[in-house]
């Protein structure tokens, strides 16, 4: 690489981290000052850009940017006013659920309203061309965007230490309750900020249409380089953002530049572990002021009364004569809610009785499938050995991932799960040789007796029931009640001498297993494996299916699988717009039942 | 009332449990600008099928589902397509993992599958069975189509470029393997990898100059290609350098790029407007009438697909899967592209594509200079094939 090349490589990465930072700055104050997790976020840049093409046909690109900003901001605070507003007080992380259902809805409205086809914006009058520096040429275009992420940085920096509405975001992102108890009106301070937001999502959108098409797949690839930056610049810090935005767009295009391309598939999640491991609360951020009020204070979960024993058995006993009644199809489908409903449970022992998030929790369950698919394939156990040593793999790389997490807290250590699973979800997608690569492993069928779908069933209800059952009794054991008292205070526990970390750790370890079990009953039901099964989208349908359910109940992680399982398989076998449908249901039940539905059977109780 | 509205319902299901019934599965909600023209090609199909009276007497049905773009909620729409809606066929999907995952539960279940558009190698040969058969013509073919032009141009250096998963890994494999059997003295300075929809083309634009290629080949599609080519078109990289871009002429990708359409790039697509043959102008009329709109390179794949299983059942005349199989075994059947038959070797159809350059014709990109080749002369040796594909 010449030198000439290095500097234009350095300019491509400005111009890159510009891009990145707009999207980030708003993500990083939402949460910052509301402490949402706003899954939407990505949906907003990519209804900026849809915005800005359709607006630069008619009124010309320099005002369709700042009316797609604008109009975004509008969406915001629609998004903020009439739907979150109402959930603020329900539990850490249901807020995630909403704006997970709602990027849902937006993407179907972007569909429905300009079609499926990309659509390439317009270039930027009066910064089409090219400038020539070192003997190459420069877009105009990325010169200005190099000029402009940090002039909107300093405008956001101004904002929030010079102006009055800053100072108060500031102090509310430090300690909310202080500064509502000091007459801070949060309403419409959390209102203004995620306003704010979402124009800062739509401006970077719109921006970003010079320089590629508005598509329908952007959303998610935003919201998961977005978090990346917030996380790794530490969140809530806003110069933060703009260093770790810099630093991975600059990485992006050295190894582009250097020869590495393979590695741009996933160079951001391994800064971000590097980031995490050594900097637990981010590049400029601080540790956290711990949440004083998680939702509703929670009550000590009480053994289950005698009445619950009686329903689970007559639910277990309804599940095992029903293939007597039921025919192909709703085993195949009951087969797949079993297996959700086991990782799903095993995710909400760490959520739930943990307290510790995990964005990355599918990690375990692609590892456990692709072990299971791996030692078949290459005929080195039957499949019998293959389904009781897969979670094994799963557990290892639990127990190994989880050392790290458990050093770290909150949002942190969820991104952490995420960065985690990315790699193991790259190492799947690129190593062609062990795991079939980006096309997956085909051919990994249970062992002729277990072949009948009836048979499979069973195999699956009697492993799942039993990973459940174990869930619960844990629970309730001296090892869930130390885990639950780590949650509620860790100091506390500390000072009784359990060792929380350890506590959690092996919490991490047996939820990796668990999962790992359901990955493998799921490689051998569909008779093949690829990437995806360790990849964001199955992370994120595990977390909302414990949400959906109820993070505080015991049962809900089995209806929130059931149902969400049962939903898409209902609305997208009868609906068009299917993903809009159902995300307007989980909207529904996120207002009318804010503890999931695993509530509503308690309080039937 | 009650009475007659259940009579006439009743009539109505026994009506409908006489049709046969195609089971269709495909990513809609993935990748909508492709599949909603090729539902749009099935649809005319279909249609067209059962005015001439359907096949065996029977009016044919069309089952579609979303199939979630997953592996894993594919297989389980199959599952319900077979046990629950009683198809006795399978056909579609589009992303390879899908075709390949789809396509080997089709083997377990013993139910004939026509893969209409994953373009993977593997689904006929690696990993081909018994029950498989695909339409389009694979990364292998379309890349082989476009090796005749790239020899003639007798560049030294080339530089590719291709989405990181596997139809862009084969295609330049394929792509380095037979430009290397054409003209031997044949160099490849540069390989790049981005990941799928997320290219970063600045700095992918920058390492293709500093590798200072003679031409280049390149896999893109959709969104990462018009990146590409705004990128490309504002450094100067394609001014003096010869690019060769499969897929590119296929309307679904070309008609987004307009101004900024790259002149005189090689590629495969189809060029709707100008093929004058008169089965192709049939298909064009009859799909315009009907949907007031003009055919992409999808329509083509799902009016075909379903005339291909409709000519297997008339074949066949029964619905015993395996007689099916057979029956498509050697299948000759007519296409808007012209004859086409599907391989007993490899269960690989030899529809063609169409090879050209690309062009601006105004504001719009078109392929100029194209000819059509024919899938069956561009598809390895069978000695290859059969040591590819052991069943």
């Amino acid at each position: 690489m010449s030198w000439e090349s290095i500097l234009i490589q350095l300019l491509n990465g400005l111009a890159g981290a510009s891009s990145l930072f707009l999207v980030a700055a708003g993500l990083s104050l939402i949460f910052g000052v509301t402490r949402i997790v706003n899954f939407a976020h990505g949906s907003l840049y990519m209804l900026g850009m849809y915005l800005a093409v359709w607006l630069s046909g008619r009124v010309g690109f320099w005002v369709a940017v700042p009316l797609a900003a604008v109009s975004v901001g509008l969406v915001g605070f629609f998004i903020e006013f009439f739907l979150l507003k109402k959930i603020y007080k329900a539990p850490e992380l249901l807020q995630l659920l909403a704006t997970f259902a709602l990027a849902l809805v937006i993407k179907d409205a972007a569909l429905w309203a300009w079609g499926p086809e990309d659509m390439l914006g317009p270039r930027a009058p009066g910064f089409s061309g090219a400038v020539n520096i070192a003997g190459s040429a420069v877009p105009q275009y990325d010169l200005l965007l190099i000029l402009l992420g940090p002039l909107v940085l300093v405008f956001l920096q101004l904002v929030l230490s010079k102006t009055r509405w800053g100072i108060l975001v500031r102090a509310a992102s430090e300690d909310r309750e202080m500064a509502g108890a000091l007459g801070v009106n949060q309403r419409w301070l959390f209102t203004g900020v995620f306003v704010l937001g979402a124009l800062l999502a739509g401006l970077g959108g719109a921006l970003q249409i010079p320089r590629e098409p508005a598509s329908l797949n952007v959303d998610l690839r935003v919201i998961s380089d977005a978090f990346v930056v917030v996380v790794v610049g530490g969140l809530g810090s806003i110069p933060g953002a703009f260093l770790a935005a810099l630093l991975i767009a600059e990485a992006k295009a050295f190894c582009t530049g250097l020869g590495y391309s393979e590695a741009t598939l996933v160079i951001e999640f391994v800064i971000m572990a590097a980031v995490l491991v050594w900097r637990p609360w981010g590049l400029l951020g601080r540790a956290q002021a711990p949440a004083k009020n998680p939702g509703f204070a929670q009550a000590p979960a009480e053994f289950p009364a005698r009445k619950v024993f009686i329903a689970g058995a007559v639910l277990l006993a309804v599940l095992a004569l029903l293939p007597v009644a039921a025919g192909g199809y709703t085993l195949v489908l009951l087969t797949d809610m079993l297996v959700f409903a086991l990782f799903a449970t095993s995710l909400h022992f760490i959520m739930g009785p943990g307290g510790l998030y995990s964005f990355g929790h599918a990690a375990y369950f692609g590892i456990g499938a692709y072990a299971a698919g791996i030692l078949v394939l290459n005929k080195i156990t039957t499949m019998e050995f293959a389904l009781a040593l897969a979670p094994l793999a799963a557990g290892l790389g639990a127990l190994l991932f989880g050392w790290f997490c458990v050093r770290l807290s909150g949002v942190y250590s969820a991104m952490l799960t995420l960065a985690f699973a990315q790699i193991a979800w790259s190492a799947a997608f690129q190593w062609n040789a062990l795991t079939g690569g980006s096309n997956g492993m085909v051919g990994i069928w249970p062992a002729p007796w277990l072949a009948s779908k009836t048979a499979y069933y069973y195999l699956t209800l009697i492993l799942c029931a039993a990973a459940i059952s174990f869930f619960w009794r844990a629970i309730h054991s001296p090892f869930g009640y130390a885990l639950r008292a780590g949650r509620d205070s860790p100091q506390r526990a500390d000072a009784s001498g359990i060792d929380v970390r350890a506590v959690q750790w092996a919490a991490f370890t047996i939820a990796g297993l668990a999962a790992g079990v359901a990955g493998s009953l799921y490689a051998f039901s569909k008779g093949s494996i690829s990437p995806e099964s360790l990849g964001i989208q199955r992370s994120v349908d595990g977390l909302v299916m414990v949400m959906l359910g109820g993070i505080q109940t015991l049962t809900g992680p089995l209806w929130g699988a059931a149902l969400f399982t049962w939903l898409q398989d209902a609305t997208a076998r009868n609906l068009d717009y299917w993903r809009a449908v159902t995300g307007m249901v989980i909207l529904a039940l996120v207002l009318l039942l804010p503890n999931g539905i695993g509530s509503f059977f308690q309080k039937k109780k | 009332m009650r009475f007659l509205i259940l009579f006439a319902l009743f009539v109505a299901s026994s009506a409908f449990s006489q049709a046969i019934k195609i089971g269709e599965l495909n990513s809609y909600k993935v990748f909508p600008a492709f599949l909603d023209p090729y539902k749009k090609g099935m649809q005319l199909a279909l249609e067209e099928i059962n005015a001439a009276g359907g096949v065996l007497g029977r009016k044919l049905e069309l089952v579609t589902r979303d199939d979630g773009g997953n592996p894993g909620d594919a297989v389980r729409v199959a599952e319900e397509l077979i046990s629950r809606e009683n198809v006795a066929v399978l056909m579609g999907t589009f992303a390879s993992n899908v075709g390949l995952a789809v396509s080997n539960l089709a083997a377990q279940r013993k139910i004939l599958f026509v893969a209409s558009e994953p373009l993977t190698d593997k689904i006929v040969w690696e990993n081909g069975n018994r029950y498989t058969f695909r339409l389009r013509p694979s990364t292998y073919m379309q890349t082989a189509m476009l090796i005749p032009e790239a020899a003639k141009l007798k560049k030294k250096r080339w530089a590719i470029v291709y989405p990181n998963y596997e139809y862009g890994q084969s295609a330049a494999a394929s792509f380095k393997k037979l430009l290397k059997a054409a003209q031997p003295d044949v160099e490849f300075v540069a390989e790049l990898a981005s990941p799928l929809g997320k290219i970063d083309a600045g700095a992918v634009v920058q390492a293709l100059a500093d590798a200072k290629p003679d031409a280049i080949f390149s896999s893109l599609f959709a969104a990462d290609l018009q990146t590409f080519v705004r990128e490309g078109n504002t450094r100067g990289l394609f001014k003096s350098t010869p690019v060769f871009n499969l897929l590119a002429g296929e309307p679904e990708y070309l008609d987004t790029l307009k101004e900024e359409t790259p002149d005189g790039w090689w590629v495969t697509g189809y060029p709707w407007r100008e093929i004058n043959t008169p089965e192709h102008q049939r298909f064009l009329s009859a799909y315009q009438k009907r949907w007031n709109d003009y055919p992409r390179q999808g329509s083509v794949v799902g009016y075909v697909a379903v005339h291909a299983v409709a000519e297997a059942i008339k074949k066949a005349k029964t619905m015993d899967t395996e007689k099916l199989v057979e029956a498509m075994k050697g299948l000759q059947m007519g296409t808007p592209f012209g004859p086409i038959a599907w391989r007993a070797l490899d269960h690989q159809s030899t529809m063609g594509a169409y090879v050209g350059q690309l062009a601006r014709k105004g504001s719009q990109g078109a392929m100029v200079n194209w000819r059509f080749s024919d899938g069956a002369r561009f598809l390895p040796p069978d000695e290859e094939v059969k040591f590819l594909r052991r069943e």
